[in-house]
């Protein structure tokens, strides 16, 4: 399970550092995008990996904290989802506007001197 | 629970947050409305600040040292979010203020109306700013951060055109790379400690078991990459020149407060978690934050020594600016003589005023030399704004008399706070942290002594840059002098006004630095007052 997780993570944020170092602002997007996923994966397997537990307590009596898992990086993966997905929307906005403006989907708004 | 003075705290965050929500509803023609609304809003959260600067400093029983809390949701406060409100976080929140005002008002001479929403993303920045300064919790933090980038994306491509979409789209792309980095800290903070709160944390880094230390520490590494990056530190600092030359006059004046909010956080974190009670994290990071302080410093004096524009300059002034208070707060935090904190905290307001009024003389002074014109050039293709062009023909307004006079004497007051010349207080700032880096002669290594090599050079070179610019604008300068109106010449008159009372209050500003580093080397005190904040709902929690 954990090699699993880790390789999979591994793969995201490689295959996102090597989009996001690309000339292409399409491809910086897409960059980013896998690296988000990858960041959350992570942030989710900080809070250990427990498997077919629950994350909320039941009400009352004494509870033993290792049957559950620990709900506070679901939380902090479902805020880091909702703002990067929104900031993922400003970027792509940008990117239309600079292809717009500039002609070129390069990054730096113009294509490289040949 | 009725509603009493210990919500004063949360309304720096409330007042924009409403103000800017309200404005969305307002038609983009409403400009008026729109001014006076954000106009009240600045000043209320402004006379807010205060009275919390005011209440931070407490009385000689809590030790000149009060610290405000508050719980959201009336949660105790390792497992709610907490806002804290200490001397430094209500220094920089004043700090904040003092800029945001003369900034809108620079706006209000035209350019709130070169595109929309001018104002709510302003408050929103606000609220995102004065947010970071408050919080006591790592998440709510990195929430915050995105409020005040989200807001800064927006301010940043305001008016459009070519150079400020792509100013903007490398601003955005490094910010998003540096919040997933953040995130990846955050993460690995909270896998090794267990908790993202600030006081906690600092009660559990002396006794962290040694085999989670390493992790602590790399979260803690990639944790400050990220700060590092919004403070504009070299070699993360590429990004920043282009992308504050791009803004708009008044955004790029309020951009000066953004990367002191990396450098707030750094100070903060450092302060709390590696202080000297932190057992073997002690001083953690703090060669770095040198080492990095000082690249910036000598990058910053190379980029204003070799920038052509006064844009340029000062935004590489920006990075001298928040170079030379973070290595000086390495000094401080690799053990070296507390002094140099509390210059250098005098140091950080008085160069942000002064950075922030050179932004906003940029315009007038290129006005003559037609570097208007080119910037409504690239102003005017974006978004078919093309009713500027009517809007800024019958600009009716008081212009002033003997404008070149006025300039001149502006950018000169600037000049000598920059440079660090007397009678200004960049002066006083400056000589601080070199007698702070000087005094105990045994203690002065040679990192020091190249600090202060490198601190009186960076004097120098912004010295003759700025020079430079002032002799081509104002000796140089041929024909009539450029029509500049009293509202545009105002908001800079204010901010020197601010260096002027800053320099001469020095006894109690200066004393306030005094007492709110000495706050800041004992964090124990603040880390007890959280997590011993008492809950508003404290008979009936037992359930």
């Amino acid at each position: 399970m954990e090699i699993v997780l880790s390789a999979a993570i591994g793969t995201l944020a490689a295959s996102g550092i090597w989009l996001l170092l690309r000339p292409r602002t399409f491809q910086v997007i897409v960059g980013l995008c896998l690296l988000s996923y990858a960041v959350n994966l992570f942030i989710f397997v900080m809070g250990r990996i427990t498997l077919g537990a629950p994350p909320i307590m039941p009400r009352g009596g004494f509870i033993n904290p290792a049957a559950y898992a620990d709900p506070l990086p679901q939380a902090l993966v479902l805020t880091a989802i909702v703002i990067s997905f929104a900031t993922t929307a400003l970027f792509l906005v940008v990117l239309i506007a600079s292809r717009g403006l500039t002609g070129t989907d390069h990054v730096d708004g113009q294509e490289r001197e040949p | 629970m009725t509603p009493g003075p210990e919500h004063l705290i949360i309304a720096p965050i409330l007042i924009p947050f409403f103000a800017g929500a309200l404005m969305l509803v307002y038609d983009e023609r409403q400009r008026r409305a729109k001014l006076t609304i954000s106009l009240v809003a600045v000043a209320a959260t402004l006379l807010a600040a205060i009275e919390l600067l005011v209440r931070s400093k407490g009385s000689a029983l809590t030790g000149n040292n009060d610290i405000g809390f508050y719980l959201l949701g009336d949660w105790a406060a390792p497992y709610g979010i907490v806002l804290v409100a200490d001397r430094l976080s209500a220094m920089m929140l004043v700090v904040t203020g003092l800029l945001a005002l003369p900034a809108l008002l620079y706006a209000a001479a035209g350019w709130h109306r070169q595109g929309q929403h001018f104002h709510s993303m302003f408050q929103f920045l606000l609220m995102g700013v004065n947010g970071a300064f408050l919080t006591g919790d790592l998440f709510n933090l990195f929430v915050f951060f995105e409020v005040l980038l989200a807001a800064s994306y927006g301010l940043l491509l305001h008016g459009g055109g070519q150079l400020r979409v792509r100013g903007g789209l490398h601003y955005i792309a490094i910010n998003l790379t540096g919040s997933l980095l953040f995130l990846i800290g955050v993460s690995l903070v909270y896998g090794a400690t267990g908790t993202l709160n600030m006081a906690h944390l600092s009660n559990l880094v002396p006794v962290l078991p040694e085999a989670q230390r390493p992790l602590f520490h790399a979260g803690a590494a990639v944790m400050g990459l990220a700060f590092l990056i919004k403070a504009g530190i070299w070699p993360m600092s590429f990004w920043l020149p282009t992308a504050y030359m791009a803004g708009a006059a008044p955004v790029a004046a309020m951009f000066a407060i953004m990367t002191k909010v990396g450098v707030y956080i750094i100070l903060r974190l450092s302060f709390l978690v590696f202080g000297a009670g932190a057992g073997a994290s002690a001083g953690f990071g703090a060669p770095v934050v040198i080492a990095g302080g000082m690249a910036t410093v000598a990058f910053g004096l190379l980029g204003v020594l070799a920038s052509q524009g006064l844009g340029r300059m000062a935004a590489h002034l920006v990075l001298v600016s928040s170079g030379t208070v973070l290595a000086a707060g390495g000094f401080v935090l690799a053990g070296d003589n507390p002094q140099i904190m509390a210059a250098a905290l005098f140091y950080l307001v008085s160069s942000t005023l002064a950075i922030s009024a050179l932004f906003l003389l940029i315009e007038p002074m290129s006005r003559e030399e037609g570097g208007i014109a080119v910037l409504l050039a690239l102003t005017a293709d974006a978004y078919g704004l093309d009713e500027r062009e009517e809007d800024r023909q019958p600009e009716v307004g008081l212009a002033i008399p003997g404008t070149l006079a006025v300039l001149g004497l502006s950018f000169g007051a600037c000049v000598l706070a920059l440079a660090g010349l007397p009678p200004l207080s960049g002066f006083i700032g400056k000589i601080g942290i070199l007698q702070g880096l000087l005094a105990e002669g045994a203690a002065t290594s040679a990192l020091s002594w190249s600090f202060v090599a490198l601190l009186i050079l960076s004097g120098f070179a912004t010295l003759v840059g700025l020079v430079r610019v002032g002799i081509q604008t104002f000796w140089a300068s041929e024909g009539d002098s450029p029509r500049v109106l009293a509202l545009e010449i105002a908001p800079v008159v204010a901010l020197i006004g601010m260096l002027v009372i800053l320099t001469i209050k020095a006894d109690v500003t200066f004393g306030y630095m005094r007492d709110t580093s000495e706050a800041m080397l004992q964090p124990s005190i603040y880390a007890q007052g959280v997590l011993g904040a008492p809950r508003a709902a404290e008979g009936q929690a037992g359930q």
